[in-house]
């Protein structure tokens, strides 16, 4: 009888799939702790003693540590991985960055070609507009 | 929890075209919360996203007022970053002792997590209070508009998440780890971890680039 | 005096006698109409003894079926107030020429176009389409209820808050005259000072908070409570449609609520996000709430393809044509919605490059839409055709909306956009595609569901004077708006100088009038089919009205709370078809208790403090705002002690409720 019921198991309710859900141990925090914190003293320490001459790449060096940071977070706080709820946590999440990056980029795309074309003046002026 | 049982025709040859379900069955409303959480948690990112737009595209429009160099003590960020972070893990270690069934383990872990989260509200609002008082108010210009709209909706995120905890406290006396309290300690860290998430993305655009 | 006067605004705010339009003639008359009618319809509910029903079966029932109905009658009564204003519009401008002010001043005039816009969109389309996924979705999936019964019977309170908002608004105060979009710098506090643009903001933001609350709600049925063997490739259309709307829903209205709350801390804190001083820039705005309302287009449109999806393959007698590319198109309209948003502002200037690309994203996005026009052709094709109502609106959507999307294409093109960008052109596209495809679909819809939620059909002879006078008259209403578009005139104007353009604006005015008789027949139809519900021809004892093909179809009509007393087991696309085909047989004995929600006033209790609180913010009674407030957050959080939630059908009331539907079956033999 069993044979007859194709994906019975992964689409009724998943009262059976406790898998991957939030199971962290402790030396998966402390871990996660450790990185956290290594990863959040350099930005801070790169912008405060402008070790690095170049803004630019401070700047970027301050991004890529900050996702760095975020991934951390996400693996060894949030406990993401591809099996929690049959994978739609990390769908879901995947889905909302994409969401993101094209409303955060777009933005600032379509705003900075809004500027150069209707706003004639330069960035200085920008900044200091009444 | 559901039995498949022949209900139509000779066993073993027709399909299953209902199941029969036995009196264990509970339970399948609760399941989904985990997921409509995590789905809430993602729809909260996109108004910090909209945020987050809102100030890379006018955020350095300082209008003659002061500019993030001006403004932000970032030894000041570095504390309450600290404490957001220790909150996390102390957030971890109530997990895990919830899921060892330690009551008093996990109650006290939670009060440590709303002590950090406490040091953290009260340097943003030491913070907020500083910057009012020496006249760089959200009303001097789209900078500042920008900036305490997006901290203080972190801030708001995060007061709301210690009331959260102080109920949840306060629901675990009453009724011990039951499997309702365990969901909503599961939920609230969600919750929690994204806030420190969200506080990554802050300090590194809003405060690390700004002053550069 | 001048303490007076303090006391007085400490109490009420901004809110003083003159609030009442008392000088404008039309909204008294209006006012008096509503009172009496309120008072009628009060009057009969406490003469009939109806508050102990309505309150404990339906305002504080967490049964979806009953949700679902109560967000249908929600979307009905505003759809009246929307149809009101915009025959008052249509009226207007076909008296307003050549020198004539028409009947409506300005002030006015511009408060009820953008009411109708709002209210059309938000307090009409949203709660159909909301309340049809919340009837159809769960029983389509072989569930008992969703995932969060509370928090559905909480969002339908909420959404109808903002709905009771901008009822007050008319009576109190006024509306918004900003357009339905509410665009700064007209929207900021200098150019709309008074309390319009606050009933905009306040009613949205609550109304937004139930929607997305909805929406999670339903992703997480349709994720985690499909019946056995309905992997994804088998659910219905509908639900896929549903599922798609949702994810837009979540994705989708945060950013909504974020620009309103930055549009709201403009004029209250005096920030400068959206202003011309101050660094601020008003173009972001527009930007920001087109990123939510390109999606918003769709999360309207997709349910509506799941409607006909499910009307066309029943009514043909045929498994839908092309299911997985049905599927795909829909997956593909979902990401593409959220990259086609700067179409709606070509003209503001971001240039060539910009506009290009998103020229050619909504060129693309009409392709898997054009996908579905095609499968629905195919399933019709030589099919068994019934022509029944569904099946006419059907049809009518799908002549009347491939011109609506033809003229989306003409418009993506941004050298055309710049002539028409503004024109009535627009404004009959736009139409064209909302009335042509949203509208359409949520009456066949309505139709097609209609006997599953009473256990009566609807009259197919009023129901198609309704489609008759709708589909005509919108093609009556809408060519000359088109034309006139075509010629130059722009949109929201409330008079015009040139005399010329008078015949097509009494044409477009005619058209408005068949629609409103079509709409007096299309709510006829479902009194007719009330009347007559004892007539075998529009009883349905059966449960399969239509000879459906999926699971909604395979319980009573209607249905009992808990749906399925033995959750059905998928076997392939048109579950309910199959089980047919292959001669299933209804359990009749073994019925075990069945596990269901509590009915609760928890979510009228909310709802109705946040309504205190908007109508509060509105006004700026500053104290009432913080009471409101406290007891909101007060009581929600005194909710969360109630752990008992939950309570059992006894098995013996399931048998008995089977055995009923057992002795109406045995009278009507199914196939």
């Amino acid at each position: 009888m069993g044979a007859k019921l194709p994906d019975a198991a992964t689409a009724h309710s998943g009262a059976q799939h406790h898998s991957g859900e939030a199971h962290g141990t402790v030396g998966g925090y402390i871990t996660g702790f450790i990185l956290s914190a290594i990863l959040t003293v350099i930005p801070f320490w790169l912008v405060m003693s402008g070790a690095l001459a170049d803004t630019a790449l401070t700047a970027l060096a301050v991004a890529a540590l900050g996702a760095l940071q975020i991934v951390v977070h996400m693996v060894y706080f949030l406990q993401m991985n591809g099996r929690s709820e049959a994978g739609w946590t990390l769908s879901a999440f995947i889905f909302t960055v994409i969401i993101i990056a094209i409303a955060v980029v777009g933005s600032v795309w379509v705003m900075h070609h809004l500027d150069v074309n209707m706003m004639p003046m330069t960035h200085e002026d920008a900044r200091t507009l009444p | 929890m559901t039995k498949v049982s022949s209900t139509s025709g000779l066993a073993g040859e027709a399909p299953v075209f209902f199941l029969t379900e036995t009196d264990e069955d509970h339970g399948h409303h609760e399941t989904g919360t985990n997921l409509g959480f995590w789905i809430y948690l993602m729809s909260d990112c996109l108004i910090f996203a909209s945020l987050f737009a809102v100030h890379a595209v006018v955020g350095r429009n300082y209008a003659g007022g002061p500019a993030p160099v001006d403004l932000f003590d970032l030894n000041i960020i570095l504390l309450s970053t600290t404490a957001l972070l220790i909150s996390s893990i102390t957030y971890g270690f109530s997990v895990i002792a919830m899921q060892s069934g330690k009551q008093q383990g996990t109650l006290g872990w939670l009060a440590a997590t709303g002590v950090f989260g406490l040091i953290f509200l009260g340097l943003s609002l030491y913070e907020f209070y500083h910057l009012i008082h020496i006249g760089a108010t959200p009303q001097v210009s789209a900078f500042l508009s920008s900036f305490f709209a997006l901290v203080g909706t972190h801030a708001l995120h995060v007061a709301f998440g210690i009331v959260w905890l102080v109920v949840l406290l306060v629901q675990i006396k009453q009724r011990g780890l039951i499997e309702a309290n365990q969901r909503r300690v599961l939920c609230l860290s969600m919750f929690w971890h994204f806030l420190d998430l969200v506080w990554i993305v802050v300090f590194s655009f809003v405060y690390l680039i700004g002053v550069l | 005096m001048a303490l007076d006067s303090n006391l007085q605004q400490l109490l009420f705010g901004r809110l003083t006698l003159e609030a009442l339009p008392l000088h404008e003639p039309i909204v008294v008359v209006t006012f008096v109409g509503v009172a009496l009618g309120g008072i009628a319809v009060l009057g009969a509910l406490t003469y009939f003894r109806l508050w102990g029903y309505l309150w404990h079966e339906w305002f504080t029932s967490v049964d979806h079926k009953k949700i679902g109905i109560m967000y249908i009658v929600l979307g009905i009564v505003m759809f009246l107030r929307g149809l009101a204003d915009a025959i008052m519009l249509r009226l207007q401008q076909a008296i307003a020429s050549g020198g004539s002010e028409g009947y409506l001043n300005a002030h006015h005039y511009d408060q009820i176009f953008t009411a109708h816009g709002v209210i059309m969109i938000f307090f009409v389309a949203m709660p159909l389409v909301t309340g049809l996924m919340n009837y159809v979705m769960p029983l389509q999936i072989g569930a008992r209820d969703v995932a969060f019964p509370f928090l559905n019977n909480l969002s339908f309170w909420l959404t109808t808050s903002g709905a009771v908002l901008v009822m007050i608004s008319l009576f109190v105060g006024e509306f918004a005259q900003t357009g339905w979009l509410a665009y700064p710098p007209l929207s900021g506090i200098d150019n709309s000072p008074w309390v319009g643009v606050d009933y905009y903001l306040w009613s949205l933001q609550i109304a937004g908070v139930g929607t997305t609350l909805s929406g999670i709600n339903l992703i997480v049925t349709i994720v985690k409570m499909r019946c056995p063997g309905m992997h994804y490739m088998r659910m219905p259309i509908f639900t896929w449609t549903s599922l798609c709307t949702n994810i837009l829903i979540v994705a989708t209205f945060p950013i909504l609520t974020a620009v309103l709350a930055l549009l709201t801390l403009d004029r209250y804190v005096g920030t400068h996000f959206f202003t011309n001083d101050g660094g601020g820039n008003p173009m972001m705005y527009v930007n920001l709430i087109w990123i939510w309302g390109h999606p918003e287009v769709y999360i309207l449109v997709l349910p509506a393809f799941g409607i006909f999806s499910e009307v066309v393959a029943t009514l043909s007698g045929k498994r839908l044509f092309g299911y997985t590319s049905m599927v795909y198109a829909t997956a593909c309209i979902t990401i593409l919605s959220y990259i086609v948003w700067l179409h709606h502002f070509f003209t503001m200037g971001a240039g060539a490059t910009v506009n290009t690309f998103f020229g050619i994203t909504t060129m693309i996005i009409s392709i898997p839409t054009g996908a579905k026009i095609f499968n629905w052709l195919f399933t019709m094709y030589k099919g068994r055709i019934r022509f029944e109502v569904p099946m006419y609106w059907s049809i009518g959507f799908m002549l009347t909306f491939v011109v609506g999307g033809m003229t989306g294409v003409l418009l993506a093109v941004p050298p055309a956009d710049f002539v028409l960008h503004n024109s009535l052109f627009l404004v009959a596209h736009f139409h064209n595609t909302i009335i042509g495809g949203v509208v359409f679909g949520l009456f066949a819809g309505l139709v097609y569901w209609f006997p599953k939620m009473f256990g009566f059909r609807a009259d197919p002879f009023v129901g198609k004077i309704a489609f008759w006078c709708w589909q005509i008259g919108f093609w009556v209403a809408f060519m000359p708006v088109y034309i006139l578009g075509l010629m130059g005139v722009t949109r929201r104007l409330s008079q015009f100088d040139d005399t010329s353009l008078q015949p097509l604006f009494i044409t477009a005015a005619v058209g408005a009038g068949l629609i409103g008789i079509g709409t007096l027949a299309l709510v006829g139809q479902f009194a007719v089919g009330f009347l007559r519900r004892k007539d075998p021809a529009y009883a349905d004892t059966t449960g399969d009205p239509w000879n459906g093909r999926t699971l909604e179809w395979a319980t009573s009509s209607p249905p009992p709370a808990y749906n399925f007393a033995f959750t059905p087991v998928a076997h392939d696309i048109d579950a309910w078809w199959d089980m047919k085909k292959r001669g299933y047989s209804r359990p009749l004995t073994g019925f075990v208790p069945v596990h269901m929600p509590h009915n609760t006033g928890m979510g009228v209790v909310l709802a109705g403090l946040a309504t205190v609180l908007g109508f509060a913010l509105i006004w700026h009674i500053w104290w009432l705002v913080v009471v409101a407030f406290v007891t909101l957050i007060g009581t929600a959080i005194a909710h969360t002690f109630n752990y008992n939630r939950d309570y059992y059908i006894p098995a013996a009331e399931v048998a008995a409720i089977e055995d009923n539907r057992t002795r109406l079956l045995a009278g009507k033999v199914t196939s």
